[in-house]
């Protein structure tokens, strides 16, 4: 098979060419290596590539499989994983110089999972230091670039893995969302991305931010191709406590109906509001008339609490970073300074050394939001208003089966453009971030290009544990319409 | 309910951060912005509701007391900045008097 058309592929028809034999392990990773060689200087999207490895693996795959070919669904797939996963003797920085040369001594249950069934790692992907940001630029290691127009961001803080699987430089990825950080990027990217339920995916191996938000999840080219690596990821872990041991259904069923027959889907007026722009809007509104010709009941919803989940969100995200941040001590792993008088000195400095300005900043307001005089009338009250916000959303769901909003305000903006105003960069998560806040599963996919030609988004929110429903929404959406089968062309 | 510089360096000592001068004047102003903005928290009225702390409504999660492997002195101390024998080795603590 022609080494140019493998990196073309979904997942999918990826995995049925291998399956038949039509193509190699090998031919795979020199496909895909090709690419990155190619795209790489100009997208940024890998920290760490790991060519030989998967040369090494791919070999002993084609060997194994001479003259059989029962394999395994990702058997040979060439996945990313953003750099915040870890991966046992493949270094994981984190995109922070506190983890320049850090190489865990264990898989993340996810990848272990991925690696059970003989995946191909092509490498670690690129991402705001510690996950915290939204475009990448707060990686130390150089911001990744955005395929569809290298000027502006992919989005973050999974950019690095978004734009990996937009440029075709790996076949799908694998990010994790605190606030929006795989369903941003997606919609900068012009792919999917799915964050599942509070404790549907295992955190075990994920390198903390803010352990009641932060879920991993699949980047990828289309809707069943995040279906595929949902249900590979997905499932309860005695590892992680937050797990939750509920059964994993079969995702790929839930795409065999096309329409939308007696699904109902709700509108929030406050996604809506000021500061949407308005090719975004006229995308998404357009979208949901889609949904309606597929047969969905569209109804009006109300989410008035959406005005507070910014505010919740700096509050609570910062408070626990502030917290699982303080492990960076610079004497079980990690970076140290080379001077220090003693052991105080020594916090001190390798700290001051190993964060970015970003990290410090969140360090620096979670602190603040949980010392002495200030926990209740931050931290509490946020803690409150995030009730508010999950008992607005079981409201909701009470009445509609799926919410559809925007992923972004905007679509992706210029490097440099908001980098210097933390608070605007904050407020560019105001879709993204109620969804983690409550639990939920979303997902972005989607619906449109702005003038100058670049992705917008769409998202759907559904009930806890109903990634089906999730998949289902979505990929009657996508079938209807033809988004995906525009490309960038990485220049 | 503003932020001084002296609060800055309070939390940043609380935090084991050291800050440049510039850095100290960036986040005193940045910091202030950030916390006005969290100001309208207030207008929510939740007198009587429960916090969240996490979605799942877990309270304990339990697992038998088994022995199973987990990773060797080796691996435990392959990342370490400084390690002797079997130890981390950090900077003195205990100061002659």
């Amino acid at each position: 098979m022609a080494l140019t058309v493998i990196h073309k592929m979904t997942l999918a028809e990826l995995q049925r060419k291998f399956t038949a034999g039509d193509v190699t392990a090998t031919e795979i990773v020199r496909a895909y290596f090709l690419r990155v060689g190619h795209v790489e200087p100009k997208v940024n999207a890998y920290l760490t590539q790991c060519k030989e490895a998967a040369a090494a693996q791919a070999e002993r795959l084609d060997q194994s499989l001479k003259g059989w070919r029962k394999t395994t669904p990702l058997m040979a797939m060439p996945l990313a994983v953003k750099d915040n996963i870890c991966t046992e003797g493949v270094r994981t920085t984190c995109a922070s110089r506190m983890l320049e040369h850090f190489v865990p001594p264990y898989d993340a249950t996810v990848v272990a999972k991925l690696r059970a069934q003989q995946y191909l790692l092509v490498g670690k992907t690129n991402l705001d230091e510690f996950a915290m940001g939204s475009s990448t630029e707060n990686s130390a290691f150089g911001p990744s670039r955005n395929p569809w127009s290298i000027q502006t961001v992919p989005g973050g803080s999974s950019g690095g893995s978004a734009a990996a699987v937009a440029a075709d430089e790996c076949v799908a990825a694998l990010g994790s969302d605190t606030g929006g950080s795989i369903r941003q990027p997606a919609a900068f990217c012009g792919v999917v991305g799915l964050k599942p339920t509070y404790g549907r995916v295992s955190r075990y191996g994920l390198v903390a931010f803010a352990s009641s938000l932060d879920q991993i999840g699949p980047i990828t080219k289309d809707v069943t191709d995040a279906a595929i690596l949902l249900g590979a990821i997905a499932g309860h872990d005695p590892r992680d406590s937050t797990s939750a041991n509920v059964p994993v259904p079969d995702y790929l069923r839930a795409l065999k109906r096309k329409d939308l027959k007696r699904l109902k889907v709700g509108v929030p007026a406050e996604y809506f509001a000021d500061g949407l722009d308005p090719e975004v809007e006229q995308a998404v509104r357009a979208a949901i008339e889609g949904l309606r010709e597929l047969g969905a009941d569209i109804r009006d919803i109300k989410l008035p609490t959406t005005d507070a989940a910014v505010a919740t969100y700096y509050v609570i995200a910062t408070a626990e970073a502030s917290s699982n941040l303080a492990r960076y001590d610079g004497v079980k792993y990690g970076r140290r300074t080379d001077d220090s008088k003693d052991l105080l000195d020594m916090y001190l400095r390798t700290r001051a050394e190993g964060f970015g300005p970003e990290v410090k900043r969140r360090i620096m307001l979670g602190t603040y939001v949980l010392s002495a005089g200030y926990y209740d009338a931050y931290y509490g009250k946020a803690q409150a208003v995030r009730t508010l916000i999950r008992r607005e959303f079981e409201a909701a769901f009470e009445t509609v089966d799926l919410i559809v909003t925007p992923v972004t305000p905007t679509t992706a903006f210029k490097f440099g453009e908001k980098a210097q105003d933390p608070l605007q960069m904050y407020l560019s998560d105001i879709y993204t971030i109620s969804a983690n806040l409550a639990g939920l599963p979303a997902i972005s996919l989607p619906c449109g290009f702005s003038k100058a030609g670049m992705p917008i988004g769409l998202q759907l929110i559904g009930r806890p544990f109903e990634e089906d429903t999730l998949l289902r929404g979505a990929h009657a959406y996508e079938q209807a319409t033809t988004w995906r089968s525009k490309k960038p062309l990485v220049r | 309910m503003e932020i001084t510089k002296q609060e800055v360096e309070k939390v940043a000592k609380l935090a084991r951060l050291a800050l440049s001068e510039a850095e100290t004047t960036a986040f005193s102003q940045q910091l202030n912005q950030i916390v006005a903005y969290v100001q309208k928290l207030k207008t929510f009225s939740t007198e009587d509701v429960e916090p969240t702390s996490t979605v799942l409504g877990q309270t304990n999660v339990f697992r038998p007391d088994a022995v199973e492997t987990s990773l060797s002195l080796e691996q435990a101390l392959a990342n370490a900045p400084d390690a002797e024998a079997s130890c981390f080795r950090v900077p003195k603590i205990i100061q002659e008097s």
